[in-house]
């Protein structure tokens, strides 16, 4: 199979967003494709997927030209896609959202068993066994969840199958077995799109590279024959120098201290100290309880024991206003769910934690509150800088800076990230990394959740293992290497 | 569906060079469609235009007093269940809460001084309200059923309070409904300047921008430290104030109260809001199209009695109009 696009333009509203895209996918092969946030990866495969309409250019397959009029005829080709966005229906269950439409019938009746039977081979087939097709897919974990998908896609035997950021929710193993995944598949002569910001990755298993800027193509490369430093020249239009700040870890007093802190059925006994100045890295496989730590601490759920205390003083917050209060601020992992309200715009989005602060009797201030959001578009490179466009037609990255921006105007002294750079283009992530630098100058303790080794390790001043809930090592992030943080993740360090 | 897609080829098809240059901002600016509001506003002047030169009654000062007079109450209630909406949900309960309301300001008169009976009406209406949104925050009920049990409960009430009409005595009480500066309604006026009151609570403050944000996404607001239970009772209060506001008017306007007073009320309410562009999934409506739904409301009702249409055919022809102002809406926000 072979299916090219010559000159493929799309636009929203009448503004372009492709301008003219020439790429080349072919069974049994890898093809990358790699840009900034906002160049327009997720409208290409959307325009892949027919479910949005070509504004001009063609498409052809094996050399005959192809319309696509909705996203039937694209599954009806074998092409399946798993979007940026997940989009699984929560109350259902695994197996109802995997064969959703195409359910096994006996005699004009659901065939459960079998329905069952059909999805647990699925999802041993790409190396997810554990999941248990039963389960209500809005239980699971976000990267359950991204399996899950990608099951779905699986369903059927697809000739091309488009994967929109697959991993920026997995980590570690989860990762290796999605990639043996992408391999078989390769094999067995499926075309494989695979869209990515980690760069490493995408050298490890693509075949050919498309990088795109700004809405065109602005090379094709070889994986053996580039580097990741090349790679990003010509996405971001600029070399980077350095990806990492230079750090000179200080441990001053502690600022917030841990003790104990518990929740019952999520983690248990935590302890640790962060000081002013420090960034504090915390890693752990999805499901070892960093999430929940961070939400414990920023008065989203209730812990069941233990202590906080805050410049000495012991605190508990009750709701996540006190936490904001005192100078506390969570950017939590997942945007849709829980950062944003996507129908609200940009100016509304940054400045949700904010309002009461810039309220008078009441009534905003809205001189204020737009210099405010204009501060932060600029120095995050929000992309449209359009306060008023609504956050739900801005790309994947641009939405994690928003969520960033409202945390930034809070103006915390301990800033918890999770996951922060979930999405975010390589060029954007130094300027983020840069920025948490600079914070940490004016006084300000960061915890830095992630899943990514390299930037858990890069970032930091010192990193925190967990598993299953628990605390179980402290390492200095300049003498240690990430195959002893991932043993110790994973329970097998010496 | 095609005709769409192919009109869109033509668009972007017709020489217009990508301009890489151009800031983002410019172009995006081009691609935001007519808002709802200025479609509505479009579509009343057609309906005044055309009726002003078929009927000659239409036009007339009377008439337009009259017309006023009738969107008050529409008025009144859309602002409130907007407030409402926005929040995602719903508050049924505003008919029976126009009722209560109505007939206890009207047999207060008798007893207590006018401003202190009208006072006490109203501040019927806002505890209705409150219950309403204690029980949907506090609880964490669906607003559908517990404003279904309210419209019920508060309705019962009314009959306990009174079986029969009861006739205002003081005759200061009917000023209210029925004097005006000018040509227009004081009701009207008071009615506008609530509307004034209720842009600036949804796009002025915190609070109105919570209650959108908590329609959006509840988590996402609740995370960012919006007080949501303490937003979501504020919205229902706010709703029966409206909603005690009206019965005041209407019992003044009507000069008889009568315990059936306000029956369906909510549903001209929601049918406002809907047609201004307000998602009953809550986080989006303006109050510029709530009032455009009202006034389209009123214009509708207005020329259907003017034509003399019976009234079943009236309520035939109401549905059907606003079945296609919603069409034609939904229509718009797929071009987006
Ligand atoms: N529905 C929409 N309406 C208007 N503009 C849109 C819409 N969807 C996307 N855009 C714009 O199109 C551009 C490309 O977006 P796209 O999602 O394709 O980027 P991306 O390359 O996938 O970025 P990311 O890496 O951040 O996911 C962005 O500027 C975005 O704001
Ligand atoms: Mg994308």
């Amino acid at each position: 199979m072979r299916l090219e696009l010559r000159g493929v333009r799309k636009g929203y509203g009448g503004v372009e967003v492709l301008h003219g895209v020439d790429l080349t996918a072919e069974g049994g092969q890898v093809l990358a494709i790699a840009g900034a946030n906002g160049a327009g990866k997720s409208t290409l495969i959307k325009v892949l997927a027919g479910a949005a309409p070509l504004d001009g250019g063609t498409i052809l397959l094996d050399g005959e030209p192809l319309t696509l009029r909705g996203p039937e005829d694209a599954q009806a080709l074998g092409f399946r896609t798993v979007y940026q966005e997940l989009s699984l229906v929560p109350q259902m269950t695994v197996t109802e959202n995997v064969l959703l439409g195409a359910l096994p019938t006996k005699r004009g009746l659901v065939d459960w068993p079998a329905a069952h039977a059909r999805v647990r081979a699925l999802l041993e087939e790409i190396g997810f066994a554990d999941i248990d097709p039963r389960a209500r897919a809005g239980k699971l974990s976000v990267a359950r969840q991204q399996m899950v998908e990608i099951a779905k896609a699986l369903a059927v035997e697809p000739r091309m199958l488009v994967l929109d950021e697959p991993s920026a929710v997995l980590a570690g193993t989860d990762l290796d077995r999605l990639f043996d995944l992408i391999r078989r598949l390769r094999e067995r002569g499926v075309a494989i799109l695979y869209v990515s910001h980690r760069l490493a990755e995408v050298m490890e298993i693509s075949d050919r590279i498309t990088v795109i800027k700004d809405g065109r193509v602005v090379d094709t490369l070889t994986p053996a024959l580039t580097s990741e430093d090349e790679i990003i020249a010509l996405m971001a239009g600029r070399r980077l120098e350095q990806i990492y700040p230079d750090r000179v870890p200080e441990s001053g007093k502690p600022l917030l201290s841990v003790r104990g802190l518990s929740r019952d059925g999520a983690f248990d006994d935590v302890s640790f100290d962060l000081a002013a100045g420090e960034i504090v890295g915390m890693f752990g496989l999805v499901g070892s309880g960093r999430s929940e730590v961070a939400r414990c601490l920023f008065g989203a759920d209730r812990q069941t024991s233990g202590t906080v205390e805050l410049d000495g003083a012991v605190t508990r917050f009750r709701t996540p206003g006190d936490a904001i209060g005192a100078g506390i601020a969570l950017v939590t992992e997942d945007r849709k769910h829980s950062g944003l309200v996507l129908g609200m715009d940009i100016t509304d989005n940054t400045t949700f934690a904010t309002m009461p602060r810039i309220s008078h009797a009441g009534l905003l201030n809205t001189r204020r509150r737009a210099a405010n959001v204009q501060d932060m578009i600029e120095r995050l490179g929000i992309n449209p800088p359009r306060p008023e466009m609504p956050v739900r037609h801005l790309s994947g990255g641009n939405q994690q800076k928003v969520v960033l921006a409202k945390w930034l105007l809070t103006r915390p002294r301990v800033l918890i990230l999770d996951e922060p750079t979930r999405g975010v283009d390589m060029a954007t992530r130094v300027d983020i990394y840069r920025m948490i630098d600079e914070l940490t100058r004016e006084g300000v303790a960061i915890l830095l959740i992630s899943s990514d080794l390299a930037e858990v390790l890069g970032a930091t001043d010192r990193v925190l293992v967990m598993r299953g809930g628990r605390l179980v090592a402290e390492v200095g992030s300049a003498d240690t290497t990430e195959d002893e943080v991932l043993a110790h993740s994973v329970g097998v360090a010496a | 569906m095609t005709g769409q897609q192919t009109s869109t080829v033509r668009d972007t098809d017709s020489g217009k060079a990508p301009e890489a240059t151009a800031p983002a901002s410019a172009r995006w600016r081009a691609a935001v469609p007519p808002p709802t509001i200025l479609v509505l506003i479009g579509v009343a002047i057609a309906i005044v235009v055309v009726a002003g030169i078929t009927n000659d009654s239409f036009l007339t000062e009377g008439n337009m007093t009259n017309l006023l007079r009738q969107m008050v109450t529409t008025g009144l209630l859309a602002l409130g269940m907007l407030l409402v909406i926005l929040t995602g949900g719903i508050d049924l309960s505003v008919g029976s809460v126009v009722a209560l309301t109505g007939i206890m300001s009207a047999g207060l008169v008798s007893g207590l001084p006018l401003p202190l009976a009208v006072l006490m009406a109203i501040v019927i209406g806002v505890l209705c309200g409150t219950v309403n949104g204690i029980m949907v925050a506090r609880f964490s009920l669906a607003p559908f059923v517990v404003t279904l049990a309210s419209m019920t409960t508060f309705r019962g009430l009314t009959y306990v309070y009174s079986k029969t009409p009861i006739t205002p005595t003081t005759p200061d009480f009917l000023t209210l409904g029925s004097q005006n500066v000018g040509p227009i309604p004081i009701a009207a006026i008071i009615t506008l300047l609530m509307f004034a009151l209720g842009w600036v609570l949804i796009n002025r403050t915190s609070a109105g921008r919570a209650l959108l944000g908590i329609g959006g996404n509840r988590e996402a607001v609740r995370l960012a430290g919006v007080k949501v239970q303490r937003h979501l009772v504020l919205a229902y209060a706010l709703s029966g104030l409206c909603a005690g506001v009206a019965g005041v008017i209407l019992a003044s306007r009507v000069g008889i109260a009568q315990p059936s007073l306000g029956q369906g009320f909510e549903l001209d309410a929601i049918a406002a809001c809907v047609i201004g562009g307000a998602s009953l999934s809550g986080g989006r409506g303006t109050i510029g199209g709530t009032l455009a739904g009202v006034v389209l409301l009123g214009l509708i009702d207005n020329l259907l009695s003017l034509y003399d249409v019976q009234s079943y055919w009236q309520q035939v022809l109401k549905g059907l109009i606003i079945a296609v102002a919603i069409l034609v809406r939904r229509g718009e926000r797929q071009n987006t």
